[in-house]
């Protein structure tokens, strides 16, 4: 574990070594705060509640969150750094968890920022302060959801667009899974498949959060569904070490 | 007495192209090898097997008795090894970067601290120390790679092109370097210049497509009267034909 954790932490400074960090958390502050605003209607609603703010959290988030994954593997290979790291004496799942843990720290580090709203609902007026942790504990998990799929996609290619891209594609796919569009398409023509996307859903999984409620189910899921995508990307790392 | 390095009838195919072709060879404490052939011949393959870094797709390489394949972990403790172009994390200080392998390899502390200004000051990079990486010349980056493989004093050195891209200067600190410390270790270096192998290594072995042409000392080699480079070319040339 003490392995992983160095691989983290340097992994972690990365993160702040280039503009990087400044430039996503930015990024995601302003937009998360005008998306709550103004498509959100945070004041017109009257609510003393984050629900605007964590209905807009995956959708960012299925763009902001491979722009941090995409580096981490795909810039290993490129600088052949890869071949150093993978010569130390750790295994690949130890680079791998390390790498993951790395980029989930940083997830919550933006979402620790989104701090000021918290503090403006309950200035206005009673929020049930209950429901915005578990909100935030499902924008974690979806952070941690995509993360996963995206280091995995990250160490299958030295091009950081390409991981980009295909990260954002794999993530949506998880992402859209549960939209009202395609279950409903589905369940019309194969309602087999309905029943399949509304499960592998992170969107469907992540609302039950928002409302407060922590299912054990929705948690396994989670948990599962990162430890299935970092399982495949310690597998892609073993097959793939040298080009 | 036993060899430190033992490499066992190891084979690398990359789809119809066979990159090292049945490889066998042993080093021995105190024994300094030069892995000497032509671009493409396979010497960093078969390093980077040696590293535990590819898997081989036939036979083993053993690193003080510890198979590669099966003991990765084991057998990477008791091995320094410098990769082909000595890639390093160009954001970090010198420090940093060193203090991230101890950490790596277990050292806390007093001892952290000890083994990384030891492994700096063999290399000499104390004036560097906390430059980023990407900021310095070629020949400190190949120092910093260096660094790094000497921190834990390993037994068994494996240093692909350890000279490449250093002054005429520096060349020598390093072989003086490889010198100073080959009685207590096996080495392996790789490389292209051909006096290199005469004034360091106890041994040559000259590859190329893959397989081993000549394994015997540099005076050995020379022995006919004909200079380093006819040897060279002579054996690897007409390997080619």
């Amino acid at each position: 574990m003490s392995a992983a954790l160095t691989v983290a932490r340097r992994e972690f400074a990365a993160y702040f070594a280039t503009p990087v960090a400044i430039v996503f958390i930015v990024i995601f502050l302003v937009l998360s705060g005008a998306l709550t605003f103004t498509l959100g209607g945070f004041f017109a609603r009257g609510q003393a509640d984050l629900i605007p703010f964590f209905s807009f959290v995956p959708w960012l988030f299925l763009f902001l969150v491979p722009a941090l994954t995409m580096r981490l593997w795909a810039e290993e290979r490129r600088l052949g750094t890869i071949e150093l790291l993978l010569t130390l004496p750790i295994t690949a799942w130890q680079a791998v968890i390390g790498k993951f843990l790395a980029a989930w720290a940083f997830c919550a580090v933006a979402l620790a920022l989104t701090f000021p709203l918290v503090v403006t609902v309950n200035l206005l007026g009673e929020p049930d302060n209950g429901v915005i942790l578990t909100g935030y504990l499902g924008c974690l998990l979806v952070a941690g959801a995509y993360l996963a799929i995206g280091a995995a996609i990250s160490a299958l290619t030295r091009n950081q667009v390409i991981a980009f891209v295909l990260a954002v594609a794999g993530c949506f796919l998880f992402a859209a899974a549960g939209s009202p569009v395609v279950t409903e398409f589905l369940s019309a023509n194969l309602p087999v498949l309905a029943e399949l996307a509304r499960a592998v859903s992170v969107t469907e999984r992540f609302a039950g959060f928002t409302r407060g409620v922590i299912d054990a189910r929705d948690f396994i899921f989670f948990a599962s569904f990162m430890a299935f995508w970092l399982f495949v990307n310690a597998v892609i790392l073993e097959h793939k070490k040298a080009d | 007495m036993t060899a430190l390095i033992e490499i066992e009838r190891l084979t690398k195919r990359f789809g119809a192209f066979t990159a090292v072709d049945d490889v066998s060879f042993t080093v021995a404490r105190g024994e300094v090898v030069g892995f000497l052939g032509p671009n493409g011949a396979g010497k960093s393959t078969t390093m980077r097997m040696l590293a535990g870094f590819m898997l081989p797709t036939s036979g083993t390489a053993r690193i003080c008795g510890e198979d590669v394949v099966e003991r990765p972990i084991a057998a990477k403790r008791n091995l320094g090894f410098l990769p082909e172009g000595a890639p390093t994390y160009p954001e970090m200080s010198v420090v940093d970067f060193l203090e991230f392998c101890a950490r790596i390899r277990g050292f806390a502390g007093a001892e952290r601290v000890e083994r990384v200004a030891h492994a700096m000051s063999l290399t000499q990079l104390e004036g560097v120390r906390l430059q980023p990486i990407e900021t310095l010349s070629k020949g400190f980056k190949r120092r910093v790679g260096l660094a790094q493989a000497l921190l834990h004093s390993p037994p068994v050195l494996v240093l692909d092109e350890p000279t490449d891209g250093l002054d005429p200067n520096q060349k020598h600190e390093v072989r003086e370097l490889i010198r100073a410390m080959a009685p207590q270790k096996a080495i392996i270096i790789s490389t292209h210049i051909l006096e290199e192998v005469a004034t360091v290594c106890t041994r040559a072995i000259v590859i190329a497509r893959g397989r081993v042409l000549a394994d015997a000392t540099p005076a050995e080699l020379v022995a006919d009267g004909r200079s380093m480079e006819e040897v060279f070319r002579t054996l690897t040339l007409g390997a080619a034909a």
